[in-house]
């Protein structure tokens, strides 16, 4: 059996009085791709914040690693390993591109020379495909090159689980296969990877696995076109 | 949050950038050349110089203590009278019980000051932007109003501070404290610039920009914005450590002053927050212009010159004068 990197159990979470989550299990095994996907508003980027620390879960536990992480801060969440990116790009607009990816490598993978954070930077600059705009500012980057930017900082800490959360929306094609590419690549090394992601196509090609979170609980768990079969989640997608 | 138990590489300190120490260097040795300076000048020129540049080199400290944790790490603190305060009340204190040499009480007021700015820190911090701001500004209140209730340090009525005889190397005591000042200066200004240069001052940045991405690029948002707080603090109580003694009588309207809170915002925005210098030249550009309009025009003209600048600065230069001569020198080459 493969070893679980990632379980959640039980993963609550209310706003005000109103259940975003209702407890969700999920797991995720080492090395594995899955698709996350659901709705709009059904929960998912609030899931990856409980993931990931920005937000405290009411109720649930997360273990990442064989470690209980549901207290551990962010930042100690990073450097463990467990990277994400924003949906809406978050630079640090004060920063020139490549300055964007020392901050994890200083912060999460604790390289301290300047020398070697500066090669690691540009070897994942060139990866994620900026390789020449290393010295601009974020904000003379496109849409597209922002979300390579979300996705160069987050390679930059050195994951052992990635969560893509939606680095694909609003690419062209032949844009998003090249990302795909970037991911399946990164897989290959060993990082399993979460994709939360809207374009179906892109979930299909990728996720071994599928998860379908709606109205905050799942209701779907399994192989992709098994899932994609499922009676409510063709409800939940595509209406009655 | 931290009472986890950290493995050693997740303790593991990111080092300083290296390579820049020579700017450390240069602010020593321009402070040791100005130190000789004050001493050779002597009684050469008045007293009312002296008392200026004390006042100059007490905004360099509160601006350049202001910007560690409002321009690198973006948390505007409205309550700097009330860390300045509590570095004048601390000298008042000791004179009482337990003199001693000026010296000793700016460390013991930096050390109060610390404590107090990192448990500020500790219950303010989790607040962001402007609801940060506001609650500093409480702090001074709830400070200024401990102080005029407080009848064995003067309370509202104010109390009177006798300068100690002065070292016979001084030649007054006016440029003994412009003596001490400037070194408090020079320290503060190397302090600042070590900070910018560090994994402090990247992960500053980092969370001034945008904090969540801060946190989940393993920055310790909470760790940073306390050692932030703490030295910026430490630094505002030195700073008003020997003002009893400058102006030797010291009421609460004085000290929590909103010429002091108003001054250490100010100077950062017009000298620029990015850097370590910007303070320094906004220090040096109002404090000047106040002082020349304070003799010339009138002492109330004095924070009206503040106030016009700033209104200027911000709409015209946001980013100050380090703005101003970055672009300058983009525009060459």
């Amino acid at each position: 059996m493969i070893a679980k990197i990632l379980e959640a159990t039980g993963v609550t979470k209310r706003f005000d009085g109103f259940a975003a989550l209702t407890s969700v299990d999920f797991t995720l095994l080492k090395g594995e791709r899955v698709g996350l996907i659901g709705p709009n508003g059904s929960g998912k980027s609030t899931f990856v914040n409980c993931l990931t620390g920005i937000l405290a879960p009411d109720d649930g536990s997360i273990i990442f690693d064989g470690n209980d992480i549901t207290k551990t801060p962010a930042w100690l969440r990073a450097r463990r390993g467990l990277a994400r990116t924003y949906q809406i790009p978050r630079p640090f607009r004060g920063m020139t591109v490549q300055e964007n990816i020392e901050v994890p490598l200083r912060f999460a993978v604790g390289h301290t020379s300047a020398g070697t954070i500066s090669e690691a930077a540009q070897v994942i600059l060139d990866q994620v495909g900026l390789g020449e705009k290393a010295d601009l500012s974020p904000k003379g980057l496109t849409q597209v090159e922002l979300r390579k930017l979300e996705l160069g900082r987050a390679l930059a800490a050195q994951p052992k689980v990635l969560i893509a959360d939606e680095v694909m929306a609003g690419l062209s094609e032949s844009e998003v296969d090249e990302i795909l590419a970037l991911l399946n690549r990164l897989n290959a090394e060993g990082i399993s990877i979460l994709l939360i992601e809207h374009i179906m196509r892109a979930v299909m090609l990728f996720a071994q696995r599928i998860v379908v979170i709606v109205a905050g609980s799942k209701i779907a768990d399994g192989l992709p076109d098994e899932v994609m079969q499922q009676e409510d989640v063709e409800r939940a997608y595509l209406g009655e | 949050m931290s009472g986890q138990a950290l493995s050693a590489p997740e303790l593991r300190k990111p080092a300083p950038v290296s390579g820049r120490s020579r700017t450390g260097l240069a602010i020593v040795l321009i402070g040791v050349v100005l130190l000789a300076a004050t001493m050779v000048l002597g009684s050469h020129i008045g007293e009312y110089y002296y008392l200026a540049t004390y006042t100059i080199l007490q905004f360099i400290v509160l601006g350049t203590a202001w910007n560690i944790l409002g321009g690198y790490g973006g948390y505007v603190n409205f309550g700097t009278a009330g860390f300045f305060a509590i570095g004048c009340y601390t000298t008042i204190i000791l004179n009482k019980i337990f003199p001693m040499p000026l010296l000793f009480e700016m460390l013991v007021a930096a050390a109060t000051a610390g404590v107090v700015g990192l448990g500020t820190g500790y219950l303010t911090l989790r607040l962001r932007g402007v609801f940060f701001s506001i609650a500093t500004l409480a702090l001074a209140i709830v400070l200024q109003t401990l102080i005029v209730n407080w009848s064995f340090v003067g309370g509202a009525r104010g109390v009177y501070v006798i300068r100690p005889a002065v070292s016979g190397i001084f030649v007054s005591y006016a440029q003994f404290l412009v003596v001490l000042m400037l070194g408090l200066a020079i320290f503060a200004v190397v302090v600042a610039w070590a900070v910018e240069k560090s994994w402090i001052g990247i992960g500053l940045a980092a969370i001034r920009d945008d904090e969540a991405a801060a946190e989940t690029s393993g920055v310790p948002s909470l760790r940073l914005k306390l050692i932030a707080t703490t030295m910026s603090g430490a630094l505002m109580g030195m700073a008003g450590a020997p003002f009893p003694y400058y102006v030797t009588y010291v009421d609460p309207a004085t000290a929590f002053g909103l010429a002091i809170a108003v001054n250490s915002i100010a100077m950062p925005l017009v000298g620029g927050t990015a850097t370590w210098w910007g303070p320094v030249v906004g220090a040096i550009l109002l404090g000047s212009a106040q002082q020349i309009l304070t003799v010339t025009i009138s002492s109330a003209a004095n924070l009206f010159i503040v106030g016009v600048l700033l209104v200027v600065f911000v709409t015209v230069a946001p980013r100050g004068v380090v703005g101003i001569v970055r672009g300058w020198k983009r525009g060459r080459k």
